[in-house]
């Protein structure tokens, strides 16, 4: 008989007033009793219609099922067969959008619990597991994964376990991407992000920091170099500036700056030498997941005052509800319905204020979101020495600059075929957010995902 | 690890570090930079490629000792590895079709003037080279720029070495006396490069500044390295580095790059006193 309270089992955090200080995670997990209970309220639909929901289609009632009947490992190895990066999916996706919104205990009272049940299976493994050894017989053939973070990394994946031999360039120094620099220790730590990328290492791909491809290797030398296909997995760094003045003041970041240098940089561990400035009141420009990330890391830095500034309302939010009801929890202030107007500085350059107009909604846009409209003569001032810009990336342009025949659209993302996620270029493959712009740790995974089963089917073909 | 091959210093406060990097050796062009980072706890850092050898596949930098990331290069001696050295980054300068040309270096900056001269003479522009020190003691290159220009003129803001002024006193004199340049290349501190700005646009002389912003990445990720040309919010690293020296906002580049100054001062002063400690224990 499944369990039928109608609510989720509640998930053991630490308390706001806490971990508003601290860099540890904000989610404890769920012990084992917690996610058995949890797994029970599963009703093992015949259609099963949260594997749907699923990017990379985790085969979620077969894990579940596992998880009541105690098989945490068993659990663990069915939605490895799928997801290469359980731990992080368990952490980052936004489940309430995909599985979890199709899940049918979601009509009558919450949906059952599947991002915390992912979690638990990946922790119990970490803890507990044994990886197999690892025996695929290699095919001799080779390709290049062009970035290290979600979309790479899973099609790196996929490839090994299909035989090919799978190199890996990343330009930062550490692989990740923006698992590494972009989202905040205290949701995902990095040690987990390292031990989901040794997981891959052990496979066999070899992955190659410090190596800016496009401009140290170019797309073509990496075929003359024996690379059969090439996939392009580069991600959406480019940040994007409002156009403002004062945006050049001292103490106005990208949000990617400013995560880059706490995550990838460690700014606020005293032993790395990164500088930081050490913000007393900040304001974050934007209604995202990065934009809650930047703000909930000031508070984390010490900040006395965080404000949210967001041109729209609540609802219309892109952030997940979770991260922005935990960062209410902690004390982020939020100024909805109101947009910067500029920046004001004082005569050495450091920021000393955020000028913003109050918005009202009008009709929806293209977009199908209420465009926010200026209201005339609202304008009011935040005293701020911080401003974080997080309003949307656009894909790198290193690549699509420094390669021929490679198309892009106007928004500068890498035009690739839905199905198969080839690039106008033979041999050429691309996904993630290098190809979508800004958007999910899971939907650039089921890309890479699409891309080896594609390149495999090319290769193949050729022979 | 990226190993040192040689270290040479240049003066009391810079060396020159030839660099094990093959991948960056063969496509290394000038004007172009790398990123470093000496070890696991330390900064990324910029620094101009000086020069390359793409058959022995060694890059060479040349640093001045300023912060706590320069002390701890300048710790490493040859054999030693530096952990992450990434580039080349940035754009190669664009120095073919000039006739006259007045390249001109201030201080450390002269490590990256020099090769800009080197290229202009060998594409066959006749070149002036100016280089401006504070003092005679720490004047580098000085050979190596005689045999990269036609003229070499050193100043020294303390006339220690005969010529005392700025090198835009040098350049103006130049072009008073009938010097007809096509281009000036001005790469050193900012407030020198500004003036050297303001003084070639009175005369319209197209002039051509290598900026080196506080820059993570350098791949346009961070935007950190912004600054503003002719209007318009411009990455160093993917869009420079060199600029079009009468339409960058110095003033604006300037109060920007003293973003982390205190922290850097601070940083390097605890650094040296640990390091007298440690000698002082030894």
């Amino acid at each position: 008989m499944p369990n039928m309270n109608p609510k989720k089992t509640p998930i053991p955090e630490q308390e706001p007033g806490v971990r508003s200080k601290n860099f540890e995670e904000v989610s404890l997990g769920y012990t084992e009793a917690m996610a058995k209970e949890e797994a029970e309220r599963c009703l093992h639909c015949k259609n099963q219609p949260c594997v749907s929901g699923c990017p990379v289609g985790v085969h979620i009632p077969d894990f579940i099922r596992s998880v009541a009947e105690g098989d945490m490992e068993g659990a663990y190895q069915t939605i490895k067969l799928t997801n290469s990066l359980p731990a992080v999916c368990g952490r980052v996706c936004p489940q309430e959008n995909q599985c979890e919104q199709k899940c049918v205990r979601g009509i009558k009272g919450e949906p059952v619990g599947i991002g915390r049940l992912e979690r638990f299976a990946a922790d119990w493994h970490m803890k507990n597991g044994k990886d197999e050894e690892f025996h695929v017989e290699k095919n001799g053939r080779k390709v290049a994964v062009i970035g290290a973070g979600p979309a790479g990394l899973t099609c790196a994946g996929d490839l090994a376990a299909m035989g090919y031999s799978v190199t890996v360039f990343e330009a930062l120094h550490a692989a990740g991407g923006v698992l590494m620099y972009g989202i905040p220790q205290f949701r995902l730590p990095k040690e987990i992000v390292q031990k989901e990328i040794d997981a891959l290492k052990q496979k066999g791909v070899e992955i190659q920091t410090d190596m800016v491809i496009g401009k140290v290797l170019s797309v073509d030398e990496l075929f003359e170099m024996g690379y059969e296909a090439i996939f392009v997995g580069t991600g959406a760094g480019l940040p994007s500036f409002m156009n403002i003045p004062g945006e050049s003041l001292i103490g106005v970041y990208s949000a990617n700056e400013f995560l880059t240098r706490i995550n990838l940089m460690k700014a606020y561990k005293p032993e790395y030498d990164t500088p930081m400035i050490e913000p007393k009141r900040v304001a974050v420009v934007g209604g995202g997941n990065v934009a809650m990330d930047a703000a909930r890391t000031s508070l984390r830095l010490g900040a006395e005052k965080v404000y949210i500034v967001y041109r729209r309302a609540e609802e219309q939010m892109p952030a997940r509800r979770e991260e922005v009801h935990h960062a209410k929890e902690e004390g982020v202030e939020f100024n909805l319905l109101c947009n910067p107007v500029a920046i004001h500085g004082d005569e050495g350059g450091k920021v000393e204020s955020i000028e913003c107009i109050r918005m009202e909604l009008g009709e929806p846009d293209a977009s199908g979101r209420r465009k926010p409209i200026p209201i005339e003569g609202s304008n009011f001032k935040l005293p701020v020495d911080c401003v974080v810009m997080a309003i949307g990336n656009s894909p790198n342009p290193l690549i699509r600059s420094t390669t021929e025949g490679l198309e892009a659209n106007r928004h500068g993302c890498i035009v690739v075929d839905e199905k198969t996620m080839q690039t106008s270029r033979e041999g050429v493959y691309a996904a993630g957010d290098a190809v979508s712009g800004a958007a999910t740790v899971i939907l650039a995974m089921g890309g890479g995902k699409d891309a080896a089963r594609s390149i495999d089917q090319y290769i193949r073909s050729k022979h | 690890m990226f190993s040192v091959i040689e270290k040479r210093k240049l003066n009391d406060s810079m060396t020159l570090m030839v660099v094990d990097a093959p991948f960056i050796a063969k496509k290394a062009k000038a004007g172009q930079f790398i990123i470093l980072r000496v070890n696991e706890f330390g900064e990324r850092i910029p620094l101009t490629i000086a020069d390359y050898d793409r058959e022995k596949g060694t890059v060479t930098i040349i640093y001045q000792i300023v912060g706590k990331t320069t002390m701890l290069l300048d710790q490493l001696n040859v054999g030693d590895g530096i952990l992450d050295f990434i580039g080349p980054l940035g754009k190669a300068s664009e120095l073919e079709g000039y006739h006259r040309a007045a390249v001109i270096g201030g201080g450390a900056g002269c490590a990256i003037a020099y090769p800009q001269s080197k290229a202009l003479h060998q594409m066959g522009a006749k070149v002036d080279m100016i280089a401006g020190f504070r003092s005679r003691d720490i004047i580098i290159l000085e050979d190596e720029m005689r045999a990269a220009s036609d003229s070499l003129t050193v100043m020294t803001d303390d006339g220690s070495n005969g010529n005392k002024g700025f090198v835009t006193d040098a350049l103006k004199k130049n072009i008073e006396k009938g010097a007809n340049y096509d281009l000036v290349v001005a790469i050193g501190p900012l407030v020198m490069m500004r003036a050297v700005c303001n003084l070639t646009k009175e005369y319209g002389i197209k002039t051509i500044v290598s900026m080196n912003p506080i820059m993570i990445d350098g791949t346009g990720m961070c935007g950190g390295c912004r600054l503003t040309v002719g209007g318009k919010t411009r990455f160093a690293c993917v869009d420079g580095p060199d600029f079009d020296g009468h339409e960058v906002d110095f003033d604006e580049t300037i109060k920007r790059s003293r973003t982390y100054a205190e922290m850097e001062k601070q940083a390097a002063h605890d650094f040296k006193c640990h390091l007298m400690e440690s000698v002082e224990n030894a």
